[in-house]
């Protein structure tokens, strides 16, 4: 065997290693699911989605969890969609090139590495103490809400940078304001981007549950949660509290609301991936 | 008009300010609960101690057997993430043709998309069992397979961020290689691999980050066993897992046990922090070197 075989041998052998590589996540991850789906898909029915919690596994549900996590996301969105693109316009519109901008920057990199749960040791001491407003599903909110704004803002600074500088000009040679030209052009022309960032950040957001065991969401939570102040539980931690049980029926348990998160989380990152398609096409046009 | 330029102006300034603060928030809440916990513990203690018993009658408050479990972990995810995560990068930069590589990152992205608290039940229910028939003697909770499971989160990480600064690598440079009549992976790994260093060693750091941070997958498939080991098979305790556990009790406001959380999660703050301070100095240098 000459040398150029052995490379050409060697070229070869990668191809293979790397397809394999490439292929072995996701492989394990179909592995898996397909094992939660045979644990847990017979538990899944109207009932197990409609009952309180219960010490007894067959009799348990996953109500309060499910309206929990609704809760969250809905008041999470609220408080965090326009403060992260407000923030956004003002880095990329108003403060370019300033000092601050650079602060704001490297600040915003770093607050995108803190780990989730430090992110809870801030809610439970600021929201929960100081702000006074326990655990109650409003203190999640907020904590979740700061937790993802470096993703909404990263992702509405790209979409806003990617829109064509002409079409500003245009709006200001038509005498428009600066505030003018972001609203009626820059924002409907980066919608969509905008759109699959805060999506994104939202499919994060329903399956934290670090933070929100932190700040004081409770494990066994008896009723549904009927207004922003009151206590609550997700489906992360409903899960994270079947799982720890030794029972098995509570694993079954988990297994089905599993399966009902990761619809959840797929359906949002599908949609997502949508958006992206559809205006990366919009844009190229 | 002019009035209502600088009022939204004003409001959007405020806007972005929130992150700011809420950096000297987490920097503020962590120091004053961190102060008054080592007005009462010696920094000396925390820090060569070899036990960690806040919640015991015979109190311990080394940090070093959560700083060894969380750092045991993470070693483990990335010695398992980095190999593959790696070749992925440089096998869809360099290998794959156009149609698949724009089938397969979304799909990879997926890996980092599952809610971490469901790779914990991964771990628990299948990697563990899975294992024990292989290693007989290994626990029912250990670093071992929160570790692996850890490792499969993070693929996408290493492997997304990599073939980024694969990609950005000017094409001049293969032509160059391939013109003298290298294969494939002799470019790869003499040309490519070589010039986009900078962007995988960030790729690296931030999965290092990422893995020091997790908090489920630990809580659920690691144990609570505070152990200074590097013994991957048996109940250990991360720095996450224990300010999760203390979340889950009913730990008095103001009180000693409470205060802990708070110098664990300074702890868990400062290495983060350093580790992308770091990160972003080189993003920022080798981004200046391709412009």
């Amino acid at each position: 065997m000459n040398n150029a075989t052995v490379n050409r041998f060697k070229d070869k052998l990668f191809q293979y290693w790397g397809m394999a590589s490439t292929l072995l996540g996701l492989v394990l991850l179909a592995v898996f699911i397909g094992n939660i789906l045979v644990e847990g898909l017979y538990r899944l029915d109207w009932d197990f989605l409609t009952s309180l919690p219960s010490r007894k596994p067959e009799k348990a549900g996953i109500y309060t969890a499910m309206l929990g996590s609704v809760w969250i996301l809905f008041l999470t969105a609220l408080i965090a969609f326009p403060i992260g693109v407000a923030s956004a316009i003002y880095l990329e519109e108003y403060s370019k090139k300033s000092r601050l901008n650079k602060l704001l920057e490297i600040n915003i990199s770093n607050l995108a590495g803190v780990p989730s749960i430090i992110y809870g040791l801030l809610g439970l001491e600021v929201f929960v103490r100081i702000f006074g407003l326990g655990g109650s599903i409003l203190s999640g909110s907020m904590t979740l809400s700061l937790l993802i704004l470096p993703i909404i803002i990263v992702a509405t600074r790209e979409s806003i940078k990617a829109v064509p500088k002409s079409l500003k000009e245009a709006s200001f040679a038509l005498g428009a304001t600066k505030w003018q030209t972001i609203w009626h052009q820059v924002l409907p022309a980066s919608f969509g981007g905008i759109l699959t960032g805060v999506i994104l950040a939202l499919s994060r957001a329903v399956g934290e549950a670090a933070p929100l065991i932190v700040v004081g969401a409770l494990a066994y939570v008896p009723f549904a949660p009927s207004g922003p102040m009151d206590e609550f539980t997700v489906l992360p931690i409903q899960i994270f509290n079947w799982v720890s049980r030794p029972q098995h029926g509570f694993n079954i348990n988990a297994s089905a609301a599993i399966i009902v998160l990761l619809i959840i989380t797929f359906f949002m990152n599908g949609i997502a991936v949508y958006f992206r398609n559809k205006w990366q096409k919009k844009l190229s046009l | 008009m002019k009035v209502k330029e600088k009022i939204i102006e004003i409001l959007l300034k405020l806007s972005a300010l929130i992150s700011i603060l809420t950096t000297v928030g987490i920097i503020l809440v962590l120091s004053i609960e961190s102060i008054s916990f080592f007005s009462e513990v010696s920094i000396l203690d925390f820090l060569t101690d070899k036990e960690w018993t806040p919640l015991f009658v015979q109190k311990h408050f080394g940090i070093l057997p959560l700083l060894s479990g969380t750092l045991l972990v993470s070693f483990i995810a990335i010695a398992f993430a980095l190999p593959i995560g790696l070749t992925i990068a440089v096998y869809l930069s360099e290998y794959a043709p156009r149609n698949f590589r724009n089938w397969i990152k979304p799909a990879l992205e997926l890996l980092a998309a599952v809610p971490t608290v469901v790779y914990g039940f991964f771990a628990l229910t299948i990697v563990t069992p899975f294992l024990q028939k292989i290693i007989p003697n290994l626990s029912g909770f250990n670093a071992l397979s929160a570790g692996l499971v850890m490792g499969i989160m993070i693929i996408p990480f290493v492997s997304s961020l990599s073939e980024d600064a694969l990609s950005a690598v000017p094409k001049s440079l293969r032509e160059a290689a391939y013109g003298m009549g290298s294969t494939r992976f002799q470019t790869a790994f003499k040309v490519t691999v070589p010039a986009a260093s900078s962007g995988i060693v960030v790729s690296v750091i931030l999965a290092i980050s990422r893995a020091i941070g997790e908090t489920m997958i630990v809580a659920i498939a690691a144990g609570q066993q505070p152990r200074l080991t590097l013994d991957p098979t048996v109940p250990i305790e991360t720095i996450t897992a224990y300010i999760v556990q203390v979340s889950l009790g009913d730990v008095p406001h103001g009180s000693l046990e409470y205060k802990t959380i708070f110098a664990a999660g300074i702890t868990l703050f400062i290495f983060t922090f350093i580790l992308n301070s770091i990160s972003f100095r080189i993003k920022k240098k080798y981004q200046e070197k391709y412009e």
